[in-house]
């Protein structure tokens, strides 16, 4: 009987954990997810980046099928995810947006319980459950309700309980949303040890400064996958302008001045710079800060910058917005 | 396949909520004691005690007599003796008086001869007292003239046993509102508590957020739903020996019939209400919606199973409306059980009923959920 379960319970020897082909999702007019194609590999630490809105969380849930697709096919772990959805359910964890915790159960009632509906055995549950904890550093707080935790511990309990099974692939729909830096990190280090054991994961954020910590990411707007890599790959190919950094002041109207300057592709504020986009063969940077100057504006220095992802994704995000006639 | 280990799982989880949840609590075990004591002593379809005046114009042995026959009844309490038909109406005309008995001034020679008259002035602006005012008048007149009749030797045929409606009553032979309400709280309560309670069972999972984790995981519709299911069982039964015991404690009320068969059918019942809250749950998109439908349910389920008003004089289209509700039958038990120790060969017209509805309904609710989103 045993033997027959494990060898049920098996999902196929795959390469990828997760494959896309032209999956698509439509609310009656609106085409939440628009014909994306993208596969995961075996332990690694997928991003999903895109805007509020852009189809991210629509494409986890088809994935973990509890929403089926209007087209396309996709597997999970080797199951199909339009027909064979509660194979994949024995073999993935989820954390959504909302984290899921009963507040009025203790950290570790809520572990007992996704353990118990994961089937764990008794025999393991309690040393299952216990190395989970310590490792997310929990063990002080195992007996607190969870309503009582602040947003970082909520945070770390939702995925230690979307975990405690060891799925083979985690699903995380913007895990760190509203956490503290600090939070953040202990978070992304808890993410990447287990992903060094072997599990893979799919995490989506808004956070653009987050973008570096994946292998690799998609980058998806509107529904539409508009740039898939590794972040290095994606700077490389995806940004085809110079990027200049100045820095001056006052910085509002640095960017009013840049705005209607000829060679100005696009601005972006970072920080206490501005971050300028120009074609790949302007070099005349004083004419810039002569513009600058007579605007006004008090340059402190300025000199050519590699783009990080964020000036990447603002540039395809205002691209993609062109291409569909919508203002920004 | 159904996971023992899935099934506790969802089953623990509920006892902790409601563990937890203090109030909620509080209500569950508080709302059957206190509507049975509520229920039981307010909602009193036998009138007593009405005021009642008299106006005996004979002033004499038999009037006073008639009139103390009348008290005696408890049904009447007096209030005033007066000696003129205006001074009694004017009892009535101002609240004082709910009643008033008018002896005429020749009523002593009347009665001897076997035509005596007395005349009642009822305020029927509440019908249920005016009829029971009426009603015990005649009857004291009647066993006053087949006394007299007796007495005079008059009658040999009549000597037969009087005509007491009282006498006849079974099963409760006070004639107590108490004893036909009680039993029926038991159904009512039931069907109030259980369907409220699982019918925000999922709602608030689903507003929670918790349901897009839950169903991610491989619990079964089943497992999720008897697993829910299972900790109000037992709230059920506790409520239900509740009821039983302030109808003991408080009223006198003992049951007749076999308690374990009580308890059997109640399950039943039981289920057949959590099945209702459960298909709510799947249909209703918020806690506010999913009460506003219980209360939908539960508004006919008060009025048209007989609790309140007997079937028998409802229209006939209502009459067959009453019979999907399973409280109808759940009621016809009770009174059955808890009043005459009816067994179950008679009562079986109102188990198979329930036999029928509890599966079906569940089967609705599990067939309902989805374990996708839309």
């Amino acid at each position: 009987m045993h033997f027959l379960e494990a060898q049920n319970n098996a999902s196929p020897d795959i390469e990828f954990v997760i494959e896309v082909e032209g999956l698509s999702k439509r609310y009656g007019d609106i085409l939440a997810v628009d014909n994306i194609e993208f596969n995961i590999k075996k332990g690694e630490v997928f991003g999903f980046l895109g805007p509020n809105g852009s189809g991210k969380t629509t494409t986890i849930r088809m994935l973990c099928g509890i929403l089926q697709p209007t087209s396309g096919t996709g597997r999970t772990v080797g199951f199909d995810i339009s027909t064979q959805s509660e194979r994949i359910k024995e073999h993935i964890g989820y954390m959504s947006q909302k984290f899921s915790l009963y507040d009025d159960l203790t950290v570790i009632e809520n572990l007992r319980f996704y353990a118990g509906l994961h089937s764990i055995p008794k025999s393991v549950r309690e040393n299952r459950i216990a190395q989970v904890l310590e490792r997310a550093g929990l063990q002080d707080r195992r007996l607190q309700r969870a309503g009582s935790l602040s947003g970082g511990w909520k945070q770390r309990v939702a995925l230690v309980c979307s975990m405690v099974h060891q799925p083979k692939v985690v699903f995380l729909d913007e895990p760190t949303a509203g956490v503290d830096p600090v939070s953040r990190r202990r978070f992304w280090e808890m993410i990447y040890r287990s992903a060094e054991e072997g599990s893979t994961f799919l995490v989506t954020t808004h956070y653009m400064d987050e973008a570096e910590r994946f292998d690799r990411l998609v980058f998806i707007d509107k529904g539409k996958l508009i740039a898939q890599g590794t972040p290095e790959f994606i700077k490389r190919t995806e940004f085809r302008h110079k990027l200049w950094e100045i820095k001056c002041q006052p910085l509002s109207t640095a960017e009013e001045v840049l705005r209607h300057s000829p060679d100005v592709i696009e601005t972006s504020l970072q920080g206490v710079t501005i971050h300028v986009a120009t074609s790949l063969q302007f070099s005349d940077v004083d004419s810039l800060v002569g513009a600058l100057t007579r605007g006004g504006v008090k340059v402190e220095s300025i000199h050519e910058t590699v783009p990080s992802l964020e000036d990447v994704f603002i540039s395809l995000a205002a691209g993609n917005n062109e291409h569909t006639g919508e203002l920004t | 396949m159904f996971r023992w280990s899935r099934f506790s799982a969802i089953a623990y989880k509920e006892f902790i909520h409601m563990r937890r949840d203090r109030l909620s609590f509080a209500v569950m075990l508080g709302i059957p004691i206190l509507q049975v004591t509520v229920f039981g002593f307010a909602i009193n379809t036998t009138v007593d005690h009405i005021p009642l005046v008299v106006c005996d114009l004979s002033n004499s042995k038999e009037g006073r007599d008639f009139a103390q026959r009348l008290v005696n009844t408890s049904y009447f309490d007096l209030v005033g003796w007066v000696d003129s038909y205006k001074s009694a109406k004017s009892y009535i005309d101002h609240e004082k008086a709910k009643a008033a008995a008018l002896i005429p001034e020749n009523f002593p020679r009347d009665l001897r001869r076997g035509e005596a008259q007395v005349g009642v002035l009822v305020d029927a602006s509440d019908p249920l007292l005016a009829s029971s005012a009426l009603s015990t008048v005649a009857q004291v007149g009647l066993i006053m003239n087949i006394e007299i009749m007796e007495e005079s030797g008059g009658g040999a045929g009549l000597s037969s046993p009087a005509i007491d409606v009282r006498t006849r009553a079974l099963y409760n032979p006070d004639l107590r509102s108490a004893v036909y309400i009680v039993p029926g709280l038991i159904g009512v309560i039931l069907t109030m508590t259980m369907v409220l309670i699982t019918s925000v069972a999922i709602v608030r999972e689903r507003e929670h957020g918790a349901l897009e984790a839950l169903i991610t995981t491989p619990v079964s519709k089943i497992e999720l739903m008897s697993g829910k299911i299972l900790p109000y069982v037992v709230v059920g039964y506790v409520q239900m020996t509740l009821v039983l015991m302030v109808a003991w404690l408080m009223f006198d009320i003992t049951p007749q019939g076999n308690i374990a068969f009580l308890y059997s059918v109640g399950f039943l019942f039981i289920v057949a209400s959590l099945g209702v809250g459960m298909v709510i749950s799947t249909i209703a998109k918020t806690q506010i919606q999913a009460m506003q439908m219980s209360f939908f349910f539960f508004l006919p389920n008060i009025l048209l199973s007989g609790f309140m008003f007997p079937i028998s004089s409802m229209p006939e289209i209502i009459q067959k409306f009453s019979q999907i509700l399973p409280l109808t039958y759940f009621l016809v038990f009770l009174r059955g059980v808890l009043l005459k120790g009816t067994g179950p060969a008679e009562l079986w017209p109102y188990i198979w009923p329930l036999l029928i509805f509890a599966p079906a309904i569940v089967t609705v609710g599990v067939l309902k959920f989805s374990k996708k989103l839309t």
